[in-house]
Formats: C-alpha cells, sequence, structure tokens
C-alpha cells in the first residue's frame, strides 16, 4: 500500500448550532465528527459517501483545515495540522485544494475564467508575473479539456459541465499535493457527470495528485475511486477498498446505502422490498 | 386498451420574442392507472410539458400548435376560473422540493385540508380528518401530532410524504410528479417510490412521472417518453426501452448513468460526434416547420 498523505487520528469536530442560538450568548455546540481514524493514501482517489447530516462535507473541510476540530490529530506529510492557526496553514494552503458543488457559486461572477484560474497562482506565488500566471492558466484551460478562448469568458457564459471544469482547472493548476472534491458532480446531468468523471481519472493518471472525493451517489464512486469509507451520523462505518465493499460489504448500512440504489433494469421485487 | 386520461397532442411552444422552440410536437397519452415516465436532462422540456398540463406556461412562452386534453376536455379554450376548478378536481401536482411548495406559514394539517376545502368544498371538521387519514395512508406514525406542526419541523422525507398526502386528497385522477425524489437520500428514496408506486396503485391515477433518473424509471414506470431538446425521440413501454433502446440518444443516456453493478461499462460520455447529429436534426426538422408554416 503507498504512503499515506493523510494520517487522521481520533478526530472530534463540534459546530455551533445557530438554529438553537439564543438572542444573547453563545449557541451550544452540536457534535458532528465523533472521532474518526484513517488513512488518505498518497496517489489515491478516496471516496467519502454517506447521506445529508452523516457528516462527510464537515469531514473534507476539516481535513484541509477550513474547520478546526476540537481534538485529535491531522497528521499531512508527516505534520500535524490540526492545531495550526491561520498564519502557520498559509504554506500549506496551495497543497490543500477543494472543487466545490455548485460551480456557479464558487466562481467569482465579476471575474473572467482566466482571471479565476490565474488568481491563486499569483496569490500562492507559483507565477511571479501577470504573463507567467495567464501561461499557466491557458495550460489548465487546455488540461481539463476547454479551448483557450474560454479565459475571456465569464462564468454565465458557461453551461454547468463547463464551470466545473472551470473549477476543476483552479485547482489542478497549482499542481497541489491534495484536492478535497465536494460533491462535485451532484448538480449535473448523466452525460456532463460521465464526461467529467472521465476528465478526473484522465487527469489523474496524468498529474498523480491524491484525492477524497464526497460523495451521495455510491454508484459514482464505484467507478472513480479506490476505496471507500462510508459515514453515518459522524462515524465511520465502513471503510474498505472499493471492489470489497461493494461485493461484500461488511456492514448492514452499507448494504442498505448500495441497495437503495435503483439499477437502470427492470424488476418487479424492488419496490416492494422497501 | 383504455382511453387516455391525460393526452398531449403535437404540442409546440415556443419563447414570444426570440420564436425559439422549446417544445417540439410533443405527443404523449397516460391512461388511468398507468405510470408514464417523462425522461430527459436539464433544459429538454419536462417541466415545459407539466406546465402546459396545468396551463401556467409562463408569460413569455406561446403555443404554436396542438393541444392538451384532460379527460377529453381542452384546456385551452377554458377561461382561467373555469380552467382552475376543471384541473383542481381532476389533478394534482408533486414538486421536486417539498420546502419551498409547503407554505412555511401554515400548519401541516391546512397545508392538506385547504385544497379540501376550497376546492371540494368539504366541510372544515370532515377535511380535517380526512387530512389525518391521507397522513396515515401516507406512513406518517402519530398523524395528529404531525398535523399540529409547520414544514421547517420536518425532515426531507417527511415533507415529501405530507405533499404526496395532499396531492391524493382530493382524489385526482392525474398527477403529474416533477422530480420528487431528485432532493432525498437514497433510502428515502426508495421508500418514497414505494409510496408513490402503492398509493397510485391504489387509486388507479394517471401518473406522469418527470425525472432525469433511469433507475427510477426502470423501477417504477411502465411506459416512457425520452425528450431531447423539446422533442420525443422515443416512446415505448418501459420494459422495451431497457430491452431494446431503439434511439441514439436514449442508448447514450444508458451508457452515462453510473451503475454500481457494471462499472467498466457505465459513465459512458456520449461521443461529440453524437451530439453534433443530435442537434442537426433538431436544426433540420426547426427549418422543415418554418417552412411549413410559410407555406401554410
Amino acid at each position: 500500500m503507498a504512503d499515506a498523505l493523510f494520517k487522521v487520528e481520533d478526530l472530534h469536530l463540534s459546530l455551533p448550532d445557530l438554529a438553537r442560538k439564543p438572542l444573547f450568548g453563545t449557541a451550544p455546540r452540536i457534535t458532528i465528527l465523533k472521532g474518526l481514524s484513517f488513512t488518505v493514501p498518497e496517489g489515491a482517489i478516496t471516496g467519502i459517501v454517506g447521506e445529508s447530516g452523516s457528516g462527510k462535507t464537515s469531514l473534507g473541510r476539516t481535513l484541509i483545515r477550513l474547520l478546526t476540530p476540537d481534538a485529535g490529530r491531522i497528521i499531512f506529510a508527516g505534520r500535524d495540522i490540526a492545531g495550526l492557526d491561520d498564519e502557520a496553514l498559509r504554506p500549506l494552503r496551495r497543497d490543500l485544494q477543494i472543487i466545490f458543488q455548485d460551480p456557479f457559486s464558487s466562481l467569482n461572477p465579476r471575474k473572467t475564467v482566466g482571471a479565476i484560474i490565474a488568481s491563486p497562482l499569483l496569490l500562492h506565488k507559483v507565477a511571479t508575473a501577470g504573463g507567467e500566471a495567464r501561461d499557466l492558466a491557458l495550460e489548465a484551460l487546455t488540461q481539463v479539456g476547454l479551448p483557450a478562448s474560454f479565459a475571456a469568458r465569464y462564468p454565465h457564459e458557461l453551461s454547468g459541465g463547463q464551470r466545473q471544469r472551470v473549477g476543476i482547472a483552479r485547482a489542478v493548476a497549482l499542481k497541489p499535493r491534495f484536492i478535497l472534491a465536494d460533491e462535485i458532480v451532484s448538480g449535473l446531468d448523466v452525460s456532463s457527470q460521465a464526461q467529467i468523471l472521465a476528465l478526473l481519472m484522465e487527469l489523474r493518471a496524468r498529474m498523480n495528485f491524491t484525492m477524497a472525493f464526497i460523495s451521495h451517489d455510491l454508484s459514482v464512486v464505484r467507478r472513480l475511486c479506490d476505496r471507500v469509507i462510508v459515514m453515518r451520523k459522524g462515524e465511520i462505518v465502513e471503510d474498505a477498498d472499493t471492489v470489497t465493499l461493494f461485493d461484500k460489504p461488511q456492514h448492514a448500512y452499507t448494504r442498505l446505502l448500495r441497495d437503495s440504489i435503483p439499477l437502470p433494469e427492470v424488476s418487479d421485487g424492488w419496490l416492494q422490498d422497501a | 386498451m383504455t382511453e387516455a386520461y391525460l393526452d398531449i397532442r403535437d404540442l409546440s411552444v415556443a419563447l414570444q420574442h426570440s420564436g425559439d422552440r422549446l417544445l417540439r410536437r410533443v405527443s404523449l397519452a397516460v391512461r388511468p392507472g398507468e405510470v408514464h415516465a417523462l425522461v430527459g436532462e436539464s433544459g429538454a422540456g419536462k417541466s415545459m410539458i407539466a406546465r402546459a398540463v396545468f396551463g401556467i406556461l409562463p408569460k413569455a412562452v406561446t403555443i404554436l400548435e396542438g393541444q392538451v386534453t384532460i379527460e377529453g376536455a381542452d384546456l385551452n379554450g377554458m377561461s382561467e376560473a373555469a380552467r382552475r376548478l376543471f384541473i383542481g378536481k381532476r389533478a394534482a401536482f408533486i414538486p421536486q422540493d417539498p420546502l419551498t411548495a409547503l407554505n412555511p406559514s401554515k400548519r401541516i394539517a391546512d397545508q392538506i385540508s385547504d385544497r379540501l376545502i376550497h376546492i371540494l368544498g368539504m366541510p372544515k371538521a370532515k377535511a380535517h380528518e380526512r387530512a389525518a387519514a391521507l397522513l396515515e395512508e401516507v406512513k406518517i406514525a402519530d398523524p395528529e401530532r404531525v398535523m399540529r406542526l409547520y414544514p421547517h419541523e420536518l425532515s426531507g422525507g417527511m415533507r415529501q410524504r405530507v405533499l404526496i398526502a395532499a396531492a391524493f386528497a382530493g382524489e385526482p385522477r392525474l398527477i403529474v410528479a416533477d422530480e420528487p425524489t431528485t432532493a432525498l437520500d437514497v433510502t428515502v428514496q426508495r421508500q418514497i417510490l414505494a409510496l408513490i408506486a402503492g398509493m397510485q396503485a391504489r387509486h388507479g391515477t394517471a401518473l406522469l412521472f418527470i425525472t432525469h433518473n433511469l433507475g427510477v424509471v426502470a423501477k417504477l414506470c411502465q411506459t416512457a417518453s425520452v425528450l431531447y431538446a423539446g422533442k420525443v425521440v422515443e416512446q415505448t413501454s418501459v420494459r422495451r426501452l431497457f430491452a431494446d433502446p431503439r434511439h441514439a440518444y436514449t442508448r447514450a443516456l444508458m451508457a452515462a448513468t453510473p451503475r454500481y453493478d457494471r462499472p467498466e461499462e457505465s459513465l459512458k460520455p456520449a461521443s461529440p460526434e453524437l451530439m453534433g447529429e443530435l442537434a442537426r436534426e433538431v436544426a433540420e426538422t426547426d427549418a422543415l416547420w418554418a417552412k411549413e408554416r410559410a407555406h401554410g
């Protein structure tokens, strides 16, 4: 097995429950992650699946330290980043990238596609001059299968699939060690979904990054991921390589998730068994 | 074969200002007791068809040709008030997002009983009783307690159950459901689909089920129309659709659908050649119709 890029030990997270916040005073805290331990192997795509409220998105955001855990260790490339402050995290940000679910709200509507991809390059000093950043941005566009002319367009001029390609280009242009993909194909039609996943597989083969792919859809995970973590109510229910997880799920909840997916073939008993 | 309850014939609608067609001679029929799938991707015109059924097309859209009939009556000829009453007694709608479809300031009891009181003229006490019975039918435990709650106090699955109860409340003979399970978790989706199937079969309702999910089509529906760019490209029984898909677009949709049981054969993107061919096909029929209209 490849070396672990992340080694997570006994991770706890709670967040303020704003729905129950009194007018004055602090909101009560709600427990999100209940002591998770797992590793993210380098160079692999790890799927994180679960239903709404399972804590999969919070887990992803804690990994890349957009959220601060209450307790536990997050060893990233040999160093515990669980307790680092913003200042200490800044040099690591380039290596911890995220692609969001909704490419429309995550792309600045007033910037061109070229500027959207180029600005993190300048921020992280991957490129030092505007010209260099532009060249790298164009290269990233080509890598995600968009013509260079798209650099001059604005997000609203693009389709959902094209916007998601821009989100991917922005992340891969930095050549990060780790990319968190949070439900990145959930809002897309099946045909764009298939294209985006094909693109991810192609990029992975070429660039060899490590990825965590968060999804509620087990059937997408089956094709893309090397290994899958199944979450439920802030805990890991099952953690196995993809083939084992699907062929011999150990936990009843994993089986329930799998068997709840309607396969595109006619069978009369499926609804009766629900 | 029983007569169609909902009958859409050669329906074409277009944007008023540009003349761009949104529906292209759509014909489909749904018979009592039948679940008909309307399958397609976003922008194909699925929801536009639903709106045409209820006579609530956006103002910027005009009907170029064709008609929608329910129980043999053409809706286009009716006045607004007559149409509302006619439809309200015969058809109901289950939307995708249960939170926006429910009135946030009304208790669940009123959301269901309102239509019974206002459209069917049921007395208040009887409507309340019927609402409780309906909530029980959609398998909500403790209906009396749930009836006193507001929508935000319910989970997504519970809200969708409430909307299903509301849809069946007036014993409509036609229900149009627009992606009612798309926002739900898969385990909840399965329960809701089973619930809809059971209710539909018991009540003998004609159900037009709009979805982008071929899995849902296979498990729930008996007949299907595959929609591409506002055009029905394939219309057949669901058994035949999956056993022998005829249209290239249907096959492309199936190949692109993820499958955990056959990962290597699934998630195949459509070729650019096919997409180009489809676009050409649409442009050609549009040009032909434009010519027809100019001469006719």
